[in-house]
């Protein structure tokens, strides 16, 4: 089984399904003789030719645009954004435009909308966001964040096979971070269902992307505690049962998102066991988070703003011991 | 005309009537209340809609605007459909989520109209683009008026279909006015057509007040898309006589003297005229049978169109919640696409 790093794994998931299925072809800016601005699709080119390797414009909403009509006669576009950062230019194509259009027509749009995502990588305020609650507030849209490279490879596979639009995020600073065997020809991974990476008796800690592997260390660093780590590698749909269940087990709960705070997923996670596990819970729904603020360029205020190992393992230690 | 031309020329005629008799009866239901909402009529342009769609098979694909109901009547859309759907009926081509602004039937080649400006040229772009890939014929058309013109889409759009050489009509509707905006006033360069040299495209204006002229232009440009040509701006000068939307105040921003020039200017009176020169055509009556004409308006009130009358169910959740991950997975349009997950 290969090692494959996040970046091999998104890379070979496209090209099987481009393989697989002849109505999937891909555009955006320099995803051509270039392959991308992180060489995602290095070898497309050559690979499937330009036929369905489409190097656009510099117009995210034109191009988006053009996927969605693409879409409504018969093809699955994949449209690759330099950095997710700049989706707000299309922001009206998606949103009001492929988002509805099952609501408003019956008919899906069948269009995985993908990039680099997230911070990290000291790129300052427009390549860094985090982008994920723009669109889980959009009805219609489905908003996937994966973590590992088998993940990565199989949630891309469900979004690129999936009826509706799909933003899938791929957070650039695990790029070339991490690595994982993924089989050859590995399925796709259904949409909507969190994963338990760790189980744990005391604390459930709910988070998805980078933060997982932040989280990861926290919780090593808090030897002989039993905390369940969940992740939830779909931002929407939300996996509310496996919340919910997780929590009724644990009676505490801390969210950790890279996300500014307010109206992250934290806030609808923490709706969400009030309504549903209210009766469960030991103490108060804690929620780390980045403060309300772009990401900042230099170093220092980079790591200021980001949630930090130090940052989750104080904060699970301290609800522990509520 | 000899008897082929006058042949055609009333089917011309007949597309353009029947918009004209569904846009006079749906005000009516908008002005007695019987419909809600934006209605945006189509009144004065019909021989835009008409000249073009009749250069257009089942086959090839229309991306309209928020004042497209002329289109979608002249795609084939039936009248009874649009009307439910005004209505807000579950029998609307629609199934009463989108109204006026919002008509999609895929099955007749009308991908849709759009309450916000501009996405219809990009998602016209990207059905050619599907089209060129394919190699199947097809043609993609995008009517919009001429406030899109100065939107980025349209710069985006015409760029990309241009680069790509796709089989696309662009078809401006210069009614001169974006709402209430004149377009004298919101254009660096008013004259349309002339915009695509900027892209490269083949630019053309004509009368989109006579509709022998509008069809005698899409002809050329249909062709041209077809035969892999690429695409071409064609800019059609007209007017609408009644206001942006149904109860809008009209004479604000323009005089009752400019509307009264422009409605004896009418695209219907004026093939008549043309018709009638030689006296009744021969055909008539012929081609009055074999044609999907006036005869299918709804001659009724709104409130007579069939169908039942409460309005749509509303559904528990519009977003599916879990994946398809198997294969084929294009459904049929209206069906659900996705079951939930089963929970752990």
């Amino acid at each position: 089984m290969p090692e494959l790093t996040f970046l091999d794994a998104i890379s070979r998931g496209l090209w099987e399904e481009m393989e697989a299925d002849p109505t999937v072809f891909l555009m955006g800016e320099d995803i051509g003789a270039y392959g991308g601005a992180f060489k995602v699709t290095k070898g497309f080119l050559e690979k499937f030719g330009p036929g369905r390797v489409i190097e656009t414009t510099l117009s995210e909403e034109g191009f988006v645009g053009a996927a969605i009509g693409a879409a409504y006669t018969g093809l699955r576009p994949v449209v690759e954004f330099q950095f997710i950062d700049f989706i707000a230019c299309a922001f009206d194509m998606i949103v009001n435009v492929a988002g509805t259009s099952r609501y408003r027509w019956g008919k899906g749009v069948p269009v995985t909308f993908r990039g680099p995502w997230g911070a990290g990588g000291r790129a300052g305020p427009f390549h860094s966001r985090s982008i994920e609650m723009w669109f889980a507030h959009s009805p219609g849209l489905k908003v996937v964040a994966p973590a590992t490279p088998s993940d990565a490879k199989g949630l891309l596979k469900a979004c690129i096979r999936d009826n509706d639009p799909c933003i899938f995020l791929e957070h650039k600073h695990l790029y070339r971070r991490i690595k994982e065997e993924v089989a050859d020809g590995s399925p796709a991974i259904p949409l909507g269902r969190a994963r338990v990476v760790r189980p744990g008796e005391d604390l459930t800690i709910v988070t998805y992307g980078m933060m997982l592997h932040r989280t990861m260390e926290a919780v090593a660093a808090l030897e002989g505690r039993s905390i369940e780590v969940l992740d939830l590698r779909t931002i929407y749909p939300l996996d509310r049962a496996a919340v919910v269940e997780s929590v009724k087990k644990t009676g505490k709960v801390m969210t950790v998102t890279e996300d500014t705070r307010t109206g992250s997923i934290a806030g609808e996670i923490a709706a969400v066991l009030c309504e549903e596990a209210f009766e469960h819970l030991d103490g108060p729904v804690v929620r780390v988070t980045s403060p309300d603020v772009p990401i900042p360029f230099a170093p220092t205020l980079e790591d200021a703003v980001l949630p930090s190992v130090k940052d989750i393992a104080g904060a699970a230690d301290r609800l522990l011991r509520y | 005309m000899n008897g082929r031309d006058s042949s055609r020329a009333l089917d011309l005629y007949r597309r353009m009537l029947l918009i004209r008799r569904c846009e006079e009866q749906l005000a009516r239901g908008h002005q007695r209340g019987l419909i809600h909402g934006a209605c945006h009529t189509y009144v004065g342009q019909e021989a835009v809609a008409a000249g073009v769609c009749a250069q257009l098979g089942a086959e090839d694909v229309v991306f309209s605007t928020h004042r497209g109901h002329g289109h979608a009547l002249a795609k084939g859309v039936p009248p009874r459909e649009l009307f439910a759907e005004l209505l807000g009926r579950a029998t609307g081509c629609s199934r009463g989520r989108g109204g006026s602004m919002h008509l999609f039937a895929p099955e007749v080649g009308l991908m849709g109209t759009s309450g916000i400006v501009g996405p219809c040229i990009l998602q016209a772009a990207g059905a050619a683009y599907t089209f060129k890939l394919r190699a199947d014929g097809r043609v993609a058309v995008a009517f919009f008026g001429d406030g899109a013109v100065n939107n980025g889409a349209f710069h985006e759009g015409l760029n990309m279909a241009s680069i790509w050489k796709l089989p696309v009509v662009f078809v401006c509707e210069n009614n001169q006015f974006a709402t209430e905006v004149p377009f004298s006033y919101s254009a660096g360069n008013p004259d349309v057509a002339s915009r695509g040299a900027a892209y490269g495209l083949p630019g053309v204006a004509v009368d989109g007040n006579d509709v022998l002229a509008v069809d005698v232009a899409a002809e050329e440009a249909v062709r041209r898309a077809r035969e892999g040509g690429g695409p071409t701006l064609l800019e059609c000068r007209t007017y609408r006589t009644r206001p942006h939307s149904e109860g809008m105040p009209d004479f604000t921003y323009r005089t009752r003297e400019e509307v009264e020039e422009w409605k004896a200017r009418c695209p219907l009176a004026r093939l008549r005229v043309k018709l009638l020169e030689g006296g009744t055509p021969r055909n008539w009556r012929r081609s009055r049978r074999k044609s999907r004409g006036p005869s299918r308006t709804p001659r009724s009130s709104p409130r007579k169109v069939p169908g039942p009358t409460r309005p749509p169910r509303p559904r528990t959740s519009t977003r599916s919640r879990g994946s398809c991950p198997r294969r084929p997975s294009a459904p049929l349009a209206r069906s659900r696409s996705c079951r939930p997950p089963s929970r752990r």
